[in-house]
């Protein structure tokens, strides 16, 4: 009885599994796949070709656009890592006249829901004249409240007797934040890192609005740009375009799996 | 102290400017737009409540709100059934437990942009994966997208599938503060598993169920690139989203006043839709 409902378990754990492994694994070998084959269940191609990543790559700037999407989450995540540790080391641990406001304007900007200042935050992009720029695509996420209120929420617990000391010793602040502080700090610095790296490779709604030159978008605008467009044509095509977006993020997850569950579902929960 | 003082306020500064530029302004300016008629070329003009009015008896945005109800009446309970069974699947001794976590997990790590499109390959008609399987087994294709019945729920059920893993890590975290010694009470009481569930596990869980009912509701009422990728609304403007006839007014008609009216109407909407559920459930744990 006890053997027979273990077996069962694991059949139901390994149906379930499937199908959220199964159509990635087919959605990547269709795109090894001739359009005659690709609508079979079947995971190992007949004849296997490089075609459709051929027609993709000539058809549409997807390396540009890999670069440009790996130049915005990296600058994102760099400035928020960054500005964000500067701004919750002094929400953490400096008495100052402005600290309870930016606290609660903190709180407050996490229960505006995004739509609401979308329309406001385009018109403002266009008459800065910034469409089609990158600076479009990274000014509003140099900071980011979820972020901040995370690294306050770790900065609060180191103790005071190690910056006293370090201010004996003549340090200044930043000098505290970057030699002390991010040390001791690297697991919330890596939280951080991953979900802000990982929602700006994703993005496609802001990008949609504020950029219509090929030449700038990033990936999934390229791609649903696109796949819409009936530039594709086939599915093989578009599936394959897909995989330049998917690959180097099954890669990273491969190798960073916790550290990944942790930060996107932590990041989800507070956010 | 003084020093401390100067510090603070320099290295709080630059927060406090993009604050004033990227939240406090749009917010206003969101609330003036209401007021206004803006094409982005000529001068704004005041429009007084016209696009309260207009909006108010607009059949595309009140299509969309209930269009979304649709998504969320079978969204939400079925990303809290399959959440919960999934986490208590994975909460025993498994072999192997972090394959099956990352297993589930991964769609979750995936772009938008993505799953939309490999799932409009497997909902299609002719050449669908799933339509292939059905087939299979001896039964009628189902055109999931092109027809105005299923191609919502078709969505949800996407979107349930993609989200999913996310939702399981809530559910196992709250798992592990059962304490054991209820556990072991109920299992010395003689409770079948079925009353070990209903009567010690589930309430237990209240407070992720509401989690996952608060941010599975207003993920739903976000839902854009879905229908943006898959259906473009249709059929007979059915998966028609609120975000998407947003973007619509904005991108294409140019309605800067109006479509800044649809932001503000969403998010009270998703307050008032937020609040109504935290009361109910909040009222059921007392009882």
């Amino acid at each position: 009885m006890k053997i027979f409902r273990r077996v069962a378990l694991y059949a139901a754990l390994t149906f379930a599994a499937l199908t959220f492994i199964y159509p990635f694994l087919w959605m990547a070998s269709s795109t090894f796949k001739p359009p005659v084959e690709v609508g079979t269940l079947s995971l190992i191609p007949s004849h296997p070709t490089f075609d459709n990543y051929r027609t993709m790559w000539a058809r549409a700037p997807f390396g540009r656009a890999l670069l440009n999407s790996a130049f915005v989450a990296t600058t994102i995540t760099l400035a928020v890592l960054f500005f964000g540790s500067i701004t919750a080391y002094a929400m953490a641990r400096l008495n100052f006249k402005g600290r309870p406001v930016l606290n609660a304007a903190t709180l407050a900007v996490l229960l505006v829901p995004g739509q609401l200042t979308l329309i406001p935050l385009y018109t403002l992009i266009v008459q800065l004249g910034l469409i089609d720029t990158y600076a479009a695509l990274i000014l509003p996420y140099l900071f980011n409240a979820t972020a901040i209120l995370m690294m306050r929420q770790f900065f609060l617990q180191i103790p005071q007797s190690l910056i006293d000391s370090a201010r004996m010793d003549g340090m200044g602040e930043l000098r505290i934040l970057f030699t002390i502080f991010w040390p001791l700090s690297k697991p919330v610095l890596s939280i951080v890192a991953i979900f802000t790296f990982m929602g700006s490779w994703n993005e496609v709604l802001w990008p949609l609005l504020v950029v219509r030159d090929q030449h700038i978008m990033t990936l999934p605008q390229l791609l649903t740009v696109f796949a819409l467009g009936g530039g594709a044509g086939t599915v093989g095509v578009s599936l394959a375009s897909a995989m330049v977006l998917v690959i180097p993020v099954v890669v990273a997850y491969a190798f960073l799996q916790r550290n990944f569950i942790e930060s996107m579902a932590g990041a989800g929960i507070k956010g | 102290m003084r020093a401390e003082e100067r510090s603070g306020s320099l290295l709080g500064a630059p927060y406090a400017a993009f604050l004033l530029i990227f939240a406090v302004y749009p917010i206003a300016f969101a609330v003036a737009l209401v007021f206004m008629h803006w094409d982005l070329v000529t001068t704004p003009t005041f429009a007084g409540l016209d696009n309260v009015r207009v909006l108010a008896s607009d059949g595309r945005f009140w299509r969309a709100v209930v269009n979304t109800f649709v998504f969320l009446s079978i969204h939400v309970p079925l990303q809290i059934a399959t959440a919960l069974a999934l986490a208590l699947a994975l909460n025993r001794r498994l072999v192997a437990l972090s394959f099956w976590r990352a297993a589930f997990f991964l769609p979750v790590v995936i772009s938008g942009a993505v799953v939309a499109i490999l799932w409009s390959n497997l909902y299609a008609t002719d050449v669908g994966l799933i339509n292939h399987l059905l087939v299979k087994i001896g039964l009628h294709p189902v055109p999931w997208l092109t027809d105005p019945a299923t191609a919502m729920p078709a969505i949800a059920v996407m979107v349930t599938w993609k989200n999913v893993g996310f939702y399981v890590i809530i559910y196992l975290a709250g798992l592990q503060y059962i304490p054991r010694s209820c556990q072991e009470a109920i299992e010395i009481e003689g409770a079948s598993g079925w009353q070990r569930f209903r009567y010690l596990t589930l309430p237990s869980l209240l407070p992720q169920t509401l989690l996952v009912v608060t941010l599975s509701t207003i993920n739903g009422f976000q839902l854009f690139i879905e229908p943006y990728v898959m259906t473009g609304g249709g059929p007979l403007r059915r998966t028609y989203s609120v975000v998407l006839y947003l973007y619509t007014n904005a991108f294409a008609y140019q309605k800067m006043g109006y479509a800044a009216t649809i932001g503000v109407a969403l998010a009270l909407i998703i307050g008032a839709v937020v609040f109504i559920q935290r009361k109910t459930i909040g009222s059921a744990e007392a009882i």
